[in-house]
């Protein structure tokens, strides 16, 4: 049922977020992208509790293989994603081994060592492979054999197929152009196959031993439980989720930089997690999307808006608020977020979806129950 | 994909080592051996040799600071014993790590109650149900929770035995002290160990839970399940135990039926005598 209605959503996206002026392509793709990149990370904390502090690693990794599979095999993007999804899952395994030896902050110190560790290895010793400050990108066909890799491509596959490429090559589907409204799609077909593999997991045996560590792992070792091989998978099969979403920020814009491995993207799924509600299948989702409308959005208002917004007060007024307000878009849309935040953990501490809950409890108060005092005590466990 | 640790220790061959621990008498449970465990020199358990043998429950008693806790957690693997080892069922479990000890079928009962908080009551007593039923971990994260119907109706049949039928969707966060222990002791109850170790199961009880407990106990005690109870309630002590040891500054000083013990002057002089006068 939660599914079902979780798919019309995100297909119907284009026409809902037409009032908010969020429909276009590119927004829409982000709001996929992340959205599965969220759910992922949600597997290990909203589930165990350890806190990663290093998920952007396995972004970064998911992009730079998947941008290598277009230079060398096939601008198709079936074995992009495959390929990413899979090397993301084995440098999670690497990461996640070593990290898990230590829980609480420990661990989310030893992963942002790592995602840090990755990040400037990208930037200097891997250059041959990362192309470093510039980044990665397809490139036409290379002529000749001299030509470096990073600055000609080979796409055996599609040579031995006989593809004609006109200009500067595009992803595609078999075809298909995977940029605009058909790479949105691609990824929202995607984001609600991540979405029923995550409520599979957190309704399993598997999913509940996973509960059980985040309550009482000492007590789980005594009921004879082994939880370290649970957390490593569970690290795992968050760090594919992330390679995912990191192959296809390459698929709907093939260019690969180390930024995106800097820990504020780490932070920022933390942020998206928190905001939309831990543990919860749906919150995650959420909190990505607003991250997303707000950094696209709220950043490219400008005073002229703000004016136009308050233009019902009287001039000294207006000039005021506009003022006050105008240090909380464009540039300082990171104020809001942060604000935005800090109520959410104070008043909402399990995120947008706990003030969901609450809202639908109230109404469900009113006809029937004549103790409120009771149930309104009851959503904020 | 189904790694059990139980599975694969029992596959493996006992080694000789273990084999010069299975002395004793044959229906011995559990071997302590000559056990020795020092923190910066203080004697916390000094030569402490115990037998527990097959479906009998066994109190170890004495005062304060005797090293009744330090005996046990040693025998669960959170402690390692500096001379000596544990041995049970032929099987040395020093040096083993608390879930292998668990899935040998070693449970434990916590003095404080040491349960799943954020988890219902009903799950607290299924997750200990599964770990005994798939080993230590299996990864299958398809199978649904909510259709482990065998588990289900057992854990609400012990969780009936200890009376907490009426509380199975509360979250175990919200619960008493009194029933956090019996849930606690439900979830040992239904792995089915062969060894049930019992930490204070009644301290801090008022005295018509503390009976209630006793029952339960005794009624456990008729299926014939082998137990070690540490406890000061001289009261419980009587009503359960076949054996009971005595344990007092690091060393066993007397061992024997109630009556022995009872009647024993080193006891009464270093324990009995202080308390109950």
């Amino acid at each position: 049922m939660l599914l079902v209605g979780f798919a019309v959503v995100i297909l119907c996206l284009p026409v809902i977020l037409q009032p908010v002026g969020a429909n276009y392509p590119d927004l829409l793709q982000k709001f996929a992208i992340y959205g599965i990149f969220a759910i992922g990370f949600n597997i290990l904390f909203g589930l165990t509790g350890y806190l990663s502090f290093g998920h952007a690693a396995f972004i970064g990794v998911g992009s730079y293989v998947s941008l290598w599979s277009f230079k060398l095999l096939t601008m198709n993007i079936v074995p992009a994603v495959i390929f990413a999804v899979l090397m993301a899952g084995l440098f999670a395994l690497l990461i996640g081994y070593i990290s898990l030896r230590r829980s609480g902050i420990y661990f989310s110190i030893l992963t942002l060592a790592f995602a840090q560790m990755s990040y400037n290895v990208a930037y200097s010793v891997l250059t041959p492979i990362t192309n470093g400050e510039t980044g990665l990108q397809v490139r036409q066909i290379r002529e000749s054999a001299e030509t470096s890799l990073r600055d000609g491509d080979i796409r055996i596959i599609d040579q031995a197929l006989g593809i004609q490429e006109v200009g500067v090559p595009i992803t595609n589907l078999f075809g298909m152009k995977m940029s605009g409204y058909p790479g949105f799609y691609f990824c929202a077909v995607l984001l609600i196959i991540c979405f029923f593999i995550a409520q599979r997991i957190t309704r399993s045996n598997f999913g509940m031993m996973l509960k059980a560590i985040k309550s009482n792992q000492n007590r789980l070792n005594y009921t004879g439980i082994h939880t370290r091989p649970y957390l490593i998978t569970a690290f795992v099969i968050s760090g594919m989720y992330a390679g995912l979403a990191g192959s296809l920020l390459a698929v709907t814009d093939p260019i690969a930089g180390a930024e995106r491995m800097q820990w504020t993207a780490s932070g920022e799924v933390v942020l998206m997690t928190i905001l939309g509600g831990a543990g919860t299948l749906v919150g995650p989702v959420l909190g990505a999307g607003l991250i997303k409308y707000a950094e696209q959005k709220v950043s490219s208002w400008n005073e002229g808006i703000i004016s136009d917004f308050f233009s019902f007060l009287p001039e000294p007024m207006q000039n005021v608020a506009v003022e006050l307000a105008s240090l909380f878009v464009g540039e300082g849309w990171h104020l809001t977020l942060g604000l935005l935040f800090m109520v959410i953990v104070i008043f909402l501490p399990g995120g947008l979806m706990e003030g969901f809950r609450r809202i639908s409890g109230a109404f469900k108060r009113t006809p029937s129950d004549p103790k409120p005092g009771e149930t309104a005590a009851q959503p904020a466990e | 994909m189904n790694m059990s640790v139980a599975e694969m220790t029992m596959t493996e061959d006992v080694d000789s080592e273990e084999r010069n621990f299975k002395r004793g008498t044959p229906n011995t449970v559990l071997h302590i051996d000559d056990v020795h465990k020092s923190f910066a020199g203080l004697h916390a358990l000094s030569d402490v040799d115990l037998e527990v043998r097959e479906g009998e429950t066994h109190a170890i008693i004495g005062p304060n600071g005797a090293g009744k806790s330090t005996l046990l957690n040693v025998c669960v693997g959170r402690l390692k014993p500096d001379l000596g080892a544990v041995v049970f069922n032929g099987q040395v479990l020093t040096g083993k790590s608390p879930h292998e000890i668990n899935q040998l079928g070693v449970a434990r009962v916590f003095q404080t109650p040491e349960v799943f908080p954020d988890l219902t009551v009903l799950e607290n007593v299924m997750v200990p149900a599964l770990s005994r039923r798939d080993g230590s971990f299996t990864l299958n994260p398809f199978r649904r929770f909510s259709s482990e119907r065998a588990i289900r109706e057992e854990a609400e049949s012990v969780l009936e035995s200890v009376g907490l039928q009426a509380q199975l969707t509360t979250h175990a966060s919200n619960m008493s002290r009194g029933d956090k222990r019996r849930l606690e002791l439900a979830m040992g109850l239904i792995q089915h160990p062969r060894l049930l170790l019992l930490d204070e199961p009644t301290a801090g009880m008022a005295r018509h839970d503390t009976n209630a407990t006793i029952d339960l106990l005794m009624k456990i005690k008729e299926g014939g399940m082998t137990k070690v109870i540490i406890e000061h309630d001289m009261h419980v002590v009587f009503s359960l135990a076949d054996r009971i040891s005595v344990l007092a500054g690091g060393r066993i000083i007397a061992q024997g039926t109630p009556d022995e013990v009872k009647n024993n002057p080193k006891v009464k002089e270093a324990y009995l005598g202080e308390e109950q006068v």
